[in-house]
């Protein structure tokens, strides 16, 4: 593919995502980041989102299929993940980790098991987005062109 | 009947005699054997004899005569041979016995005889050390005695209670009839009763203080023993049959406040004693002891010393009244200045608005009046109308100029001027005056007068403009000189300015203004009244001159906010006279106005914050590394670090700003931590807390332990940047929640 119509692919997906709130501004200051000095930034803020995701996702499916649950370490598990997400801006993941943690204050069972279902759906969602996204921009590089970030502003 | 062998005695015929020899060994005997009898019973009775054997030995001794004298009855008759048998053998022992007991007594008998002197010895010495111990209790009596006046009379401060106290346990410890103290008058010559034991309100006798009596008690510190008849001792009329009880007087040292050192307490410092009189019992036959004398000595002082105490207070309860009372004075006079004051700056407020606006009225429209077509006659008034009213609006603002100066409200406005341009325009604005009475000015700059200076110049303008007016308007003709230079240490020092020690320094130097004139001169006398406002010299000429004698008053102030002085040297009238004043300018650029180490831009968004070094503090990987690459975007020098520890073991010195999540357990813990490493402002980096967190009491507590600002998160780049800008220059930023 061109240059220009991967760009312009980019562009769309990128815009596509906001729309549908995977992600939010948030995001689009993480790209403002990425610059000359700092090349990979985004991919490498992704990635360490991902690991610290799954890793939190698993804690959280431990600690809820325990007898007595500890909703106060499920909560900070919660926390930590509503955290990473807001930090990147992975809305949907963010809002799903808010419900999360009002459940977990009622210490209710299952509405923490639905919220985590959600989550994990929500993560699994704008994971494959993110590397999706990250693959194309991968691409544009490779291909010799540069990421056209100010064209997100329009 | 048969002859034996044996010496028999033969029955003596006369019978009688035999019977009594008889009898009389019977009861020899009796005795005899009774009295060692009566001896144990006693002895056994008695608890202490040291000489049992030897009574033992008498004992046996008197037994064995008795014995022989007993068997002495059976010898009268024809006894056998046994019976002689016996005898002879009680007769040895006896002797035996009898000869040891002699030996024996020759050895007791003396120490028998000083048993008895020695027990003589004892019985004295008992009753000597009975009298003794009588004595040593006495003392201890009077001493407790002694103790117990002394309590009492010094437990109270007030004067009275003091010497009725005394007087009262006196009389009843010594168990006296009448007590007395006579306190000198005011006049010092005489002494009158003031207080006595038995008598309630004593009448007030008086005794002339020079009796021989009482001289000889007062130049002494013992109790003396007087007569009961001299004028002190009769106080009350004599009961008694017999004897008026002995009288004993001492004197009680009044010792004066001012006079009251403690080294040469109490000998040297006191004039004034007062007399205490003491009388025992008539009809007793009591006489005044030692130990009593002691006793009324020792309490004497006593009162001295809390009569002086008494003295001291009710001094210093005097001086408090009298300080309180100047106090509320005080108060008073200050309210009332100050509402004084009040009154005053709300007069100047009004007249400032309300005089100057009605002047700058009539200032305006006379001037625009001057414009039009006017016959000379109607433009002769209106000059007079502008003249006037110019005069009119310089005195306004003199006054008002100098009330606040004397409020002391008025602040130099300092700013960097040229001076020697400040000068030329001084020349050029009385050139057209001098010209116009042919007066000739000149100006002499020092070549090392420094051009740019900073002080306040429209104010040093007003100064000299009216030195030099004031030169011009007092000089009909001859020439005026204006000289400005550097002034050095020995010219700062002048006679007439003994208090003015001004000492220069690198970022500052002293002008020195001299304008001489030869105008009309001052007199020397009237110099110190010319800086005083609205004196005028009332000489003839000046009553012809204008002005409200404000000017120099002014001029004075200006100076000496300036830290700087001006005086007037002249020779007399008619001599001219110069004015001289020096006044304090600073250099620019060598000033200590001190820049902070960040440029502080009034403008937002700094492009960089090159080289800032930033820790960044949070417990999220994600979150971490999206802060580190903001910061490091505006190109800060980021370290992280995830933990409480870590952070406290690389923060240091260099770090300007730290940013910590507060979402983060225990996140308030390491501001106070950081807070106790870093003892001084300064050294500590600025506490950012970030947070997600849009409630008041997350900032509250943000506040409380410490931090120096709260960002909300997201944050975006723009933002970051704006906060570091706010957070260097102003070193606090607590976002609006």
């Amino acid at each position: 593919m061109e240059v220009v119509q991967m760009q312009r692919a980019w562009v769309e997906y990128t815009k596509s995502l906001f729309r549908e709130g995977f992600l939010d501004a948030q995001f689009q200051q993480l790209q403002l980041l990425q610059d000359e000095s700092n090349p990979d930034f985004v991919a490498e803020v992704v990635s360490l989102f991902f690991e610290d995701s799954e890793r939190l996702l698993s804690d959280l499916t431990f600690a809820l299929e325990q007898q007595s649950v500890d909703f106060k370490k499920v909560d900070a598990h919660v926390h930590q993940l509503k955290g990473s997400s807001s930090s990147i801006g992975a809305q949907r993941v963010k809002n799903d980790c808010i419900a999360f943690r009002s459940f977990c204050e009622e210490q209710n069972i299952e509405g923490c098991q639905r919220c985590l279902q959600q989550v994990k759906q929500d993560y699994c969602l704008v994971k494959s987005k993110l590397e999706a996204l990250i693959r194309l921009e991968q691409q544009i590089v490779a291909a010799g062109g540069s990421i056209p970030m100010e064209e997100l502003s329009c | 009947m048969e002859s034996c062998n044996c010496i028999e005695p033969q029955w003596p015929a006369e019978e009688l005699l035999m019977k009594y020899q008889y009898i009389s060994d019977f009861f020899i005997a009796l005795a005899y054997f009774s009295i060692p009898l009566e001896l144990i019973y006693f002895v056994k009775k008695s608890a202490v004899f040291p000489y049992r054997w030897v009574l033992v030995q008498f004992g046996a001794f008197i037994v064995l005569c008795g014995a022989t004298h007993l068997i002495s009855l059976w010898t009268f008759s024809m006894h056998s041979r046994t019976v002689a048998v016996v005898m002879t053998i009680s007769k040895v022992l006896t002797a035996v016995v009898s000869c040891a007991t002699a030996l024996m007594l020759v050895h007791i008998i003396p120490d028998l005889l000083s048993v008895k002197t020695r027990e003589l010895f004892l019985k004295n010495k008992a009753a000597e050390l009975d009298r003794e111990m009588g004595l040593i209790r006495t003392q201890e009596e009077t001493g407790r005695h002694v103790r117990m006046l002394t309590h009492e009379i010094r437990s109270t401060l007030d004067r009275h209670t003091i010497l009725k106290t005394t007087l009262v346990e006196l009389g009843r410890t010594l168990v006296l009839e009448e007590c007395a103290l006579w306190m000198p008058t005011r006049t010092g010559l005489e002494l009158q009763l003031s207080y006595t034991l038995r008598q309630q309100n004593p009448v007030g006798y008086t005794v002339p203080i020079q009796l021989p009596v009482i001289n000889q008690v007062f130049s002494s510190n013992r109790a003396m023993k007087i007569s009961p008849n001299s004028p002190v001792a009769r106080i009350r009329p004599f009961a008694g049959k017999y004897m008026p009880g002995e009288v004993v007087a001492v004197r009680v040292p009044l010792l004066h406040l001012s006079n009251f050192q403690i080294n040469d307490w109490p000998e040297l410092s006191t004039r004034r004693y007062a007399l205490m009189v003491l009388m025992l019992p008539s009809d007793s036959a009591r006489q005044w002891h030692v130990h009593e004398l002691e006793l009324v000595e020792v309490v004497a002082d006593q009162v001295a010393v809390a009569l002086s105490h008494a003295a001291i207070l009710e001094e210093s309860m005097r001086a408090r009244d009298l300080l309180m009372d100047q106090n509320v004075a005080l108060d008073h006079a200050r309210r009332e200045a100050e509402t004084a004051i009040r009154a005053r700056n709300d007069f100047l407020a009004v007249m400032n608005h309300e005089m100057r606006t009605p002047m700058h009225a009539i200032i305006a429209l006379s001037s625009l009046l001057q414009e039009t077509e006017l016959t000379p006659e109607q433009r002769l008034m209106v000059e007079t109308i502008l003249k006037s009213s110019n005069l009119l609006a310089t005195l306004i603002n003199d006054v008002l100029d100098l009330s606040r100066l004397e409020d002391g409200s008025l602040q130099l406005d300092l700013g960097t001027f040229n001076l020697h341009a400040l000068f030329r325009e001084v020349l050029n604005l009385i050139k057209p005056i001098a010209s116009v009475k042919k007066l000739h000015v000149t100006l002499n700059l020092a070549p090392d007068l420094p051009e740019c200076v900073v002080g306040d110049e429209k104010r040093l303008m007003q100064t000299i403009l009216n030195v030099v007016g004031n030169a011009l308007k007092f000089s009909k003709e001859g020439s005026i000189s204006i000289t400005a230079f550097v002034a050095k240490s020995e010219s700062l020092r002048d006679s007439r300015a003994p208090d003015f020690f001004p000492v220069p320094s690198d970022d500052h130097f002293y002008l020195r203004v001299q304008v001489k004139d030869a105008g009309q001169g001052v007199n020397p006398q009237e110099i110190p009244k010319l800086f005083t406002k609205f004196a005028q010299t009332q000489t003839l000429a000046t009553r012809n001159s204008s002005g409200s004698g404000l000017g120099l008053a002014i001029c004075k102030r200006f100076v000496n906010l300036m830290e700087g002085h001006i005086w007037i040297e002249s020779e007399g009238l008619g001599k001219g006279c110069t004015v001289i004043f020096i006044v304090k300018l600073c250099i620019p650029g060598r000033s200590n106005e001190s820049k902070s180490p960040f440029l502080p831009k009034a403008n937002h968004g700094q492009a960089g914050f090159p080289g800032l070094k930033v820790l960044v503090l949070d417990y999220n990987g994600v979150s971490r590394m999206v802060t580190k690459g903001l910061l490091v975007h505006l190109g800060c020098d980021v370290t992280t670090v995830s933990s409480i520890d870590e952070c406290l073991h690389v923060v240091s010195q260099e770090h300007k700003v730290l940013f910590m999540d507060v979402c983060m357990p225990d996140g308030f813990e390491a501001a106070v931590r950081l807070h106790e490493k870093f003892t001084k402002h300064h050294e500590r980096p600025l506490i950012v807390a970030l947070t997600g967190n849009t409630d008041k009491v997350t900032k509250e507590n943000c506040m409380r332990v410490g931090m120096d600002g709260v960002i909300l998160k997201p944050v975006s780049v723009d933002k970051m940047r704006s906060v570091l800008s706010d957070l260097l220059e102003h070193r606090v930023l607590f976002e609006a929640m």
